[in-house]
C-alpha cells in the first residue's frame, strides 16, 4: 500500500460530506421555516363568518371582521353605480386586470350583485384602513374632475373610487381586495365562502 | 513538561492567584494588549465619545430589557375591553411595579440615545474618512450593526400592542408585500396569521429579547475585533502606524488605558446628565421618543390619524412616502440605508479628512447632513402637498450625494497632509 495522499479522493469526499451535510441543514430548517406560518388555529379561527346586511341603509357601509381584517360592505346607490364609468380615465387598473378578486367580481362594479360592495378594508399599499368618503366633490381630496366620491387613506394618501379602484398617481399599487364571498340568501351574505360549504366542511 | 521544575512565581498571594488564571486563560495578557499596548491616536476631539456610548447605551439595553421581560407578556389578544395582555402589562409595569416606570423610561429613552450616538458616530466617520482603506470592513461591519439595530428598534415598538405599535408593525410587514409573486403568501408567513396578531407579537418578542440581541452582540464584538486590527482613525485622517519611535510605539499615539478610558468616562458623565433629564422630566419628550397614540391599545379597526414612526426611521419613511409606487418606494427606502455599506468604494479621494479634502466635498456633506434631517423632519409631518414635494427634492439629495460621489471626488484638489498629527479645531 502507498504512503501517498490521494489528494483527490481526499477532496471528493469532503465535498460529498460537506455537500451531504448540507442537505441535511436545509431539511432540518425545514419545521423551524414553517412554524411561522398560520397556525391551524389560526385557520379555524379564519373560518367563514355570516353577515346581516337585511338593515343596511342605502349608501350606507359597516364593517365586519373577517380573518382578523375589517371588511367594508358597502350597500350603493343608483348614482353611485351610474357615476363609475366616469372614473375609468383617472383610474390606474379600470378592469381590475392586475388586482386581486374572486372571478364574479371582476367587473366594472367589483361585485356579485352590484348593490353590495365587499371589499378587504385595509390598503393595498401598506395595509392602512382607508376612510369612506362617499360624498362627491370634497376639495380636500384632489382628482381631476372634483372627487367622486369613493375611500381615502389617510395613511399616506391613496384614493379609491365607489368600487374600491384605485386611482392614479397615489402610492397603492392594485384595487381594493375583494374576499371570496357569497349571498346566503337575499339579506345573508358570507363572508369568506366563494359557493356554499360541503356538508362536514367547515 | 517533564523534566521542568515548577517555579514558585513572585509576589503574594493575589499575584499567583493571577498567574494561576493566566496559565490556563491568558486574561491580563489581553487586558495588557488590548487596553495598555494599544495605542490610539493622540488627537481624539469631542467626535469619538461616541463609540464609546453606544457601548455604554447598549449595556444599558440589555440590563433594563432583561428586567422588563421580568414584568412583561407578549399577549396580543384582544379582550372584550379592547386591551391585551401585552398592554395591561405595560401599564403594570408603569403603575405598579416598584421602580418599573424608570427601567421602562431608560429602556425607551434609551432606544433613541442609541440612534442619537450611532448617527453623530456614523457622521464622525464620514467627516475623517473612516470607512476609507484600511477600514473597509471595519465600517460595513458597523453598517450590519446599524441595521441589526433597526430591526431590533422596530421590534421593541411592537411590544407595547399600542395602537401605534400595531398599524406601525401593519405598515412594516405590508412592505414586504411589494416582492413580485411572493409578497401576499410571504406576509402570512411573517405574521403567522391573516393580519397582524397574537401569533406576530410573539415571534417579534422572541426576535427582540433573544435573536437579534444575539447578532447585534456578536457583531459589535467584530466591530471591534476590527478596530483592533487596524486601530482608530483620527481627525487629521493620517496613519500613526507609519511613524514610530525606536521603541516601535506609535509617535503620535498614548495608550488607550488610562488616557482614553479617562477621556470616556468624562462622556459617559456628560451623556448621563442628558440622558437622566429626558428620562426623569420628558420621558416622551413631546411625542418624540414615546408616540401619543400608542397610549391607546392596539385597535385592528382604527388607523391612528397619522402614522409616523419614531423619530429615528423618519428620513427612510419620508423617502418612502416621496414615491408614487408601492415597489420603488420601499426599494428607495431600502437603497437608502444599504449605501452606506458603499462608501469605501463610492469615495475616490485619497485623502480621508474632510480637513485636507476639497470644497466640493464639504459643500456634498453638508448637503447630506441637511437633506437626512430635512427627510426626518418631513418623515414626521402628514404626506401632503408641499411636504411631499420636498421631501421629493432632499430625497433627490440624498441619493444624488452617494450616487455622484464617485465623480466629484475623483480629481478632488485636497490639501497636503500633516506629517504628524495636528490639535487645530
Amino acid at each position: 500500500m502507498s504512503d501517498e495522499v490521494d489528494k483527490s479522493r481526499r477532496h471528493f469526499l469532503t465535498a460529498a460530506t460537506a455537500g451531504m451535510g448540507a442537505v441535511g441543514v436545509v431539511f432540518t430548517a425545514v419545521p423551524f421555516v414553517t412554524s411561522w406560518a398560520p397556525s391551524e388555529r389560526a385557520k379555524a379561527l379564519g373560518a367563514p363568518v355570516e353577515v346581516d346586511v337585511s338593515k343596511l341603509e342605502a349608501g350606507a357601509m359597516m364593517t365586519v371582521m373577517w380573518r382578523g381584517n375589517p371588511i367594508y360592505i358597502v350597500h350603493r346607490t343608483r348614482e353611485m353605480l351610474d357615476q363609475l364609468a366616469t372614473n375609468d380615465g383617472n383610474l390606474r387598473d379600470p378592469a381590475s386586470e392586475e388586482s386581486d378578486q374572486p372571478a364574479y367580481a371582476k367587473n366594472e362594479a367589483r361585485a356579485r350583485d352590484p348593490q353590495y360592495l365587499v371589499l378587504i378594508g385595509t390598503c393595498t399599499h401598506l395595509g392602512c384602513l382607508p376612510k369612506s368618503r362617499f360624498e362627491p366633490g370634497t376639495v380636500d381630496i384632489d382628482v381631476p374632475g372634483g372627487w367622486p366620491g369613493g375611500f381615502f387613506c389617510p395613511c399616506h394618501g391613496s384614493k379609491f373610487d365607489m368600487a374600491g379602484r384605485v386611482f392614479k398617481d397615489v402610492p397603492a399599487p392594485l384595487n381594493l381586495r375583494v374576499p371570496p364571498y357569497r349571498f346566503k340568501d337575499a339579506a345573508t351574505l358570507v363572508i369568506g365562502l366563494d359557493e356554499p360549504a360541503q356538508k362536514g366542511v367547515a | 513538561m517533564a523534566g521542568e521544575t515548577y517555579t514558585q512565581p513572585a509576589g503574594g498571594r493575589w499575584a499567583r492567584i493571577g498567574a494561576w488564571i493566566d496559565a490556563r486563560l491568558p486574561v491580563s495578557k489581553f487586558y495588557k494588549a488590548q487596553l495598555l499596548d494599544y495605542y490610539a491616536p493622540k488627537n481624539f476631539n469631542i467626535w469619538y465619545f461616541f463609540g464609546s456610548l453606544a457601548l455604554v447605551v447598549l449595556v444599558l439595553q440589555l440590563a433594563t430589557g432583561i428586567w422588563l421581560t421580568m414584568f412583561y407578556k407578549p399577549d396580543g389578544v384582544i379582550d372584550g375591553e379592547g386591551f391585551s395582555g401585552a398592554f395591561r402589562s405595560v401599564e403594570y409595569i408603569m403603575r405598579e411595579v416598584s421602580g418599573g416606570w424608570l427601567i421602562r423610561y431608560l429602556h425607551s429613552t434609551g432606544a433613541s440615545a442609541f440612534f442619537l450616538v450611532v448617527y453623530l458616530h456614523m457622521l464622525r466617520g464620514l467627516m475623517y474618512g473612516s470607512y476609507k482603506k484600511p477600514r473597509e470592513l471595519l465600517w460595513i461591519v458597523g453598517v450590519l450593526v446599524y441595521f441589526a439595530l433597526m430591526a431590533e428598534a422596530f421590534f421593541g415598538y411592537v411590544l407595547p400592542w399600542g395602537n401605534m405599535s400595531y398599524w406601525g408593525a401593519q405598515v412594516i410587514v405590508n412592505l414586504f408585500g411589494a416582492i413580485p409573486w411572493i409578497g401576499p403568501d410571504l406576509i402570512d408567513w411573517i405574521r403567522g396569521d391573516y393580519s397582524i396578531a397574537d401569533a406576530t407579537l410573539n415571534r417579534f418578542f422572541a426576535l427582540h429579547v433573544v435573536a437579534v440581541p444575539l447578532i447585534l452582540l456578536a457583531l459589535v464584538v467584530v466591530h471591534l475585533w476590527a478596530l483592533r486590527t487596524v486601530g482608530s482613525n483620527n481627525p487629521d485622517g493620517i496613519e500613526i502606524k507609519e511613524k514610530k519611535g525606536s521603541d516601535g510605539k506609535p509617535l503620535d499615539g498614548i495608550p488607550f488605558h488610562p488616557y482614553y478610558t479617562v477621556k470616556d468616562v468624562f462622556g459617559v458623565g456628560i451623556f448621563g446628565i442628558v440622558f437622566a433629564s429626558i428620562v426623569f422630566f420628558m420621558p416622551t419628550l413631546a411625542g418624540l421618543f414615546l408616540e401619543l397614540p400608542n397610549f391607546e391599545p392596539a385597535n385592528p379597526l382604527s388607523t391612528p390619524e397619522h402614522i409616523a414612526p419614531v423619530w429615528y426611521f423618519t428620513p427612510y419613511y419620508a423617502i418612502l412616502r416621496a414615491v408614487p409606487d408601492k415597489l420603488s418606494g420601499a426599494l428607495l427606502m431600502g437603497l437608502a440605508v444599504f449605501a452606506f455599506a458603499f462608501l469605501p468604494w463610492l469615495d475616490r479621494s485619497p485623502v480621508k479628512s474632510m480637513r485636507y479634502r476639497s470644497k466640493v466635498w464639504l459643500y456634498a456633506l453638508t448637503a447630506f447632513v441637511i437633506a437626512f434631517c430635512g427627510l426626518g423632519y418631513l418623515g414626521m409631518k402628514p404626506a401632503q402637498g408641499t411636504y411631499v414635494i420636498m421631501a421629493r427634492i432632499l430625497g433627490a439629495v440624498y441619493f444624488l450625494f452617494f450616487l455622484a460621489m464617485p465623480i466629484y471626488t475623483r480629481n478632488e484638489r485636497t490639501r497636503p497632509l500633516p506629517e504628524r498629527l495636528t490639535y487645530h479645531a
